[in-house]
């Protein structure tokens, strides 16, 4: 098909800069562009008129990088740019970022892409706290390579004396940083010395230029080549006979033939195929976007990881992370349910616990509650599902993650896995249990660890001959939830589906008995409900939960407990005066006659859901016909096993 | 069987290639009601070319736009309805002479006014109209300075501006396209290919485009140091004589406005030839480009690309 012979192969280079204008960054970009002829007439033309406007005689080569009316007119970069050019051995993508303290977020940024990092000293300052700054965010966000340009040599003399004294100042403090390559460079961006061409007058400086290195640098030994990762994107299905999973090979190499695990569900199967366009390839390789067939008919949807059997990722829902935090608007907050957005699945999230601030200047940490624009701290994750990933450091792709705001939907945050966390997250849910209600938790609740047990779901699935699906009847009371339940329940026993159904009532009983009716313990009483009834899907049932559950916080929350499909939201709507009239357990009598205060619908809210997967309105419609509409959705979601 | 299977070192159109498509797809998963934009030139046949492969066997599963100033080139139009056939997808054609007539846009004053503000209009026009929420465009951040800080998603709000300060920071490639109601995005798959980049991949995957980029004869004027092709939406003015010339064009716009060059680049190859040995950017033959060194990012904060 492709013609892959005719144009020569040349790789691709992406790194970043960081340094202020001070520093001569744009002029350094500036020159790199010009001295290899990336530069064109017009563009030249055009820097000539802008740099006569603002009153300059020479060409200012820091104009060709300024890119908004907005930044020039201030005299500085505000944002990250991206810059191309190639020579006959590499091309280059360059992710310019500025300098200044307020904007760690725009280097953050710029690094999560890149390779190698250039960092910028003038040679007059020294070592600055902000070109410490640029060495600590380069070696967080896992960039192997640093190379510091001490510029404005010009301006020092060319004094090798005073290059050595930066080189053995920045070489003490790197050693703290987790970079494991590190070139000094002394240049002249104004004058052009080693920065494409050699400087005639540091001949006492052997090694490389700039470009030069750039060119010739090793980055493919950074690739992590040897964990398979394939986070689904996509799933391609044109008829009946093929079945893709569409995404892109993130680490690792895989062939057909191999044997994979689909996570959460931990199917099993093997490669039938690896699709490149109309080709088909015998591997796949890291950074490839492929289309990928199995072998069995298994449960794949955009989200889940397919990974080697024996090299399966940590899955866990709460972890430790370094994270940077990067809205302007809002400081991060403990109590937000954030939205977490890692591989290609998302989730809810909270942070738990900032444990630290570390100062990106010092690399000193700062005892804090909170993070605000541009501070970066360790903290502690708790995801509403188990993620599957590797730690950031081996495995960027599965170890990178950002924080979205639930209401503006921006991009608050960056973070990065350290490692899961389950043991000293559980130690934070109760700390934070004790703190709503000062009650005191039994010492046994420490050192918990997740057994998964020796029965995979799949095989639960094998045995039920369908799938689990957990359905959510909200409504007043008197509305029909649990008479549609209930006849549900009969139907599919009869049908022989495992089909369980919590109630309300039932459960306030015994599990949620210590309990009331104010919001927090409604809040407590139907996460309880959620949890439970998602163990109970695990274990491969049909769950009906039926709950009064007025708040949508609180349904969204045991909504994100589950897989995306797998959780069915019945809204019984019913009119307040036939509900009063039903009255089935005599509660709004009892309000009636004050004996009970806060009854749902009467003087506390209902919160009424916006989209739930059913309305039915019992009004109006018979409940045999409402649990006929519910069966068939259920039935529909849970499929048939080879039934 | 592909060469970068075999070795481990991997090239840089691979790299691209592998990008734009995983972007794609991202589009297709995160929006509702997304739609590709067509305009016949290079970056979106590449485009289209590159969301055929990203679902095949499966159809692209949204469908491509044309906004059509009714300034075309026919060879535009005609390139467009076979390629439409060839790659297999539904196309919508919404055109500005339709927003003129309807009163929602006014002709230029002048004897051949350029249509390229108006299609803004039109533009938002036909995105509230299938209510999409994500509108797909081949711009690459190489072409123009103010291009260089755009994200993937590009995020609008809700009456289709960008503002450079409400940016969403795109880490990794985990990209964000939540949003609210009426909220929408623009999103830009192949923003990191440069327009060498762009002939190379064409000549590699040796994809048919419009005979327009190739060398040929035409009548042309030239005004303002830009050589402009005459045709019925582009008559000569008073003091120009209109000349047969040997020319290609290195971008396809309006004829109002696409500027040529003389060449005599034949095949893809030569183009590429060509592009590699130029010494001025490609939009330095876009005539609405020159009006000032800030227009592109005006029209950008007005809805435009």
């Amino acid at each position: 098909m492709s013609d892959r012979t005719v144009v020569r192969r040349r790789d691709l280079l992406r790194f970043t800069t960081a340094g202020s204008v001070d520093d001569g960054k744009s002029t350094l970009i500036g020159r790199m562009l010009f001295d290899s002829k990336q530069i064109f007439q017009d563009q030249l033309d055009q820097l000539e008129r802008s740099s006569r406007l603002i009153g300059e005689e020479e060409v200012n080569l820091a104009l060709l990088t300024d890119g908004l009316r907005a930044e020039r007119e201030q005299g500085i970069t505000i944002d990250v740019a991206y810059r191309y050019f190639s020579t006959a051995r590499r091309k280059f993508i360059i992710a310019d970022t500025p300098g200044h303290e307020q904007y760690t977020r725009n280097m953050v940024t710029g690094a999560s892409t890149a390779d190698l990092a250039v960092v910028l000293i003038d040679a007059r300052n020294g070592v600055l706290p902000q070109s410490r700054r640029h060495g600590i965010i380069a070696s967080l966000l896992g960039i192997p390579h640093m190379v510091v340009c001490v510029n404005k040599m010009d301006l020092v003399g060319y004094s090798q004396n005073r290059f050595e004294e930066i080189v053995s100042e920045y070489t003490a403090f790197a050693e703290k940083l987790n970079v494991h390559d590190i070139e000094f460079i002394p240049v002249s961006a104004l004058h052009g010395d080693n920065v494409v061409d050699r400087s005639e007058t540091m001949t006492w400086y052997t090694g490389s230029t700039l470009l030069h290195f750039l060119e010739t640098v090793t980055v493919s030994a950074d690739r992590n080549l040897v964990d398979f990762r394939f986070p689904v994107q996509y799933v391609i299905r044109p008829h009946q006979d093929f079945r893709g999973f569409a995404g892109q090979v993130v680490s690792g190499s895989i062939k057909p033939g191999e044997e994979v695990v689909v996570l959460p569900t931990h199917q099993r199967s093997r490669i039938r195929a690896l699709h490149r366009y109309t080709e088909e390839c015998s591997e796949a390789v890291e950074g490839e976007s492929i289309v990928l067939t199995l072998e069995d008919e298994v449960d794949v949807s955009r989200g889940d990881m397919i990974v080697r059997r024996h090299n399966i990722p940590e899955v866990a829902g709460e972890f430790e992370a370094t994270l940077c935090w990067m809205d302007e608007i809002n400081d991060l907050d403990s109590t937000t349910s954030y939205i977490i957005q890692h591989t290609t699945q998302r989730a809810q999230a909270f942070v738990d616990k900032v444990l630290y601030e570390l100062d990106v200047n010092t690399l000193h940490r700062r005892e804090t509650h909170t993070l605000r624009l541009n501070e970066i701290g360790r903290v502690k994750v708790t995801a509403s599902r188990p993620l599957f990933h590797d730690p950031y450091e081996r495995n960027r792709a599965t170890g990178a993650f950002i924080l979205i705001d639930p209401n503006s939907n921006r991009t608050v945050a960056a973070g990065m896995i350290r490692h899961s966390s389950r043991e000293t997250l559980e130690e934070l849910k109760r700390e934070r249990r004790e703190e709503s209600r000062d009650r005191s938790e039994p010492a046994a609740a420490r050192n918990i660890q997740w057994d998964p047990g020796l029965v995979a779901p799949l095989d639960r699935m094998k045995r039920n001959r369908h799938k689990p699906v957990c359905v959510w009847f909200t409504g007043i009371s008197g509305s029909g939830k649990s008479t549609i339940a209930k006849e549900l329940e009969k139907t599919l026993f009869d049908k022989g589906y495992s089909v369980v159904r919590l109630d309300g009532d039932n459960l306030r009983h015994g599990l949620n008995a210590d309990l009331g009716f104010s919001r927090e313990d409604r809040r407590e009483n139907i996460y309880r409900a959620g949890f439970l009834a998602r163990l109970l899907y695990d274990y491969g049932h049909i769950v009906l939960c039926t709950f009064v559950s007025p708040y949508a916080d609180d349904r969204m929350y045991v909504r994100r407990l589950f897989p995306a499909g797998a959780f069915l939201e019945v809204y019984v709507k019913c009119d307040l005066a036939e509900a009063q009239r039903r009255d089935p357990k005599g509660l709004y009598a009892k309000a009636r006659d004050g004996e009970i205060k806060g009854l749902t619908g009467l003087d506390a809210p209902f919160e009424e859901p916006d989209s739930p997967e059913t309305l039915a309105d019992t009004t109006s419609t018979d409940v045999s016909e409402v649990s006929r509409r519910v069966l068939s959705l259920v039935l529909e979601r849970v499929g048939e096993w080879e039934r | 069987m592909a060469q970068s299977t075999m070795t481990y070192q991997r090239d840089t159109l691979d790299i691209l290639e592998s990008e734009a498509i995983f972007v794609i797809r991202e589009i297709a998963a995160q929006f509702e009601r997304p739609v590709m934009l067509f305009s016949g030139g290079k970056d979106s046949i590449l485009m289209s070319y590159l969301a055929r492969k990203a679902f095949y066997p499966g159809r692209i599963p949204f469908p491509l736009m044309h906004i059509d100033t009714g300034h075309n080139f026919r060879e535009t139009i005609e390139y467009r309805d076979w390629w439409m056939e060839e790659i297999g997808v539904n196309l919508i054609v919404r055109s500005v002479e339709d927003s003129i007539r309807s009163g929602r846009v006014k002709e230029e004053d002048g004897s051949n006014p350029s249509r390229n503000a108006l299609q803004t209009v039109t533009l938002l026009d036909a995105l509230a109209e299938f209510n999409f929420d994500c509108a797909v465009g081949g711009a690459r951040r190489d072409e123009e300075k103010a291009r260089a800080k755009e994200r993937f998603f590009s995020f609008r709000d809700r009456f289709g501006q960008w503002d450079p300060k409400n940016q969403r920071p795109e880490l990794w490639n985990l990209y964000n396209g939540l949003k609210n109601p009426g909220e929408h995005f623009r999103a830009f798959p192949i923003s990191n290919f440069t327009e060498l980049d762009v002939w190379q991949y064409i000549q590699r995957e040796r994809i048919t485009i419009p005979s327009l980029y190739f060398t040929h004869e035409r009548e042309v004027v030239r005004r303002d140091g830009v050589i402009l092709a005459v045709g019925p939406y582009n008559k000569p003015l008073d003091g120009e004589v209109a000349e047969r010339v040997r020319v290609r064009f290195r971008t396809i716009g309006d004829m109002t406005c696409t500027g040529a060059t003389e060449s005599s680049a034949t095949t893809i190859r030569d183009i590429v030839d060509e592009i590699a040995a130029t010494r001025v950017t490609e939009r330095g033959g876009r005539a609405d480009d020159r009006r000032s060194e800030a227009a592109m990012e005006d029209r950008k904060k007005t809805g435009y690309f």
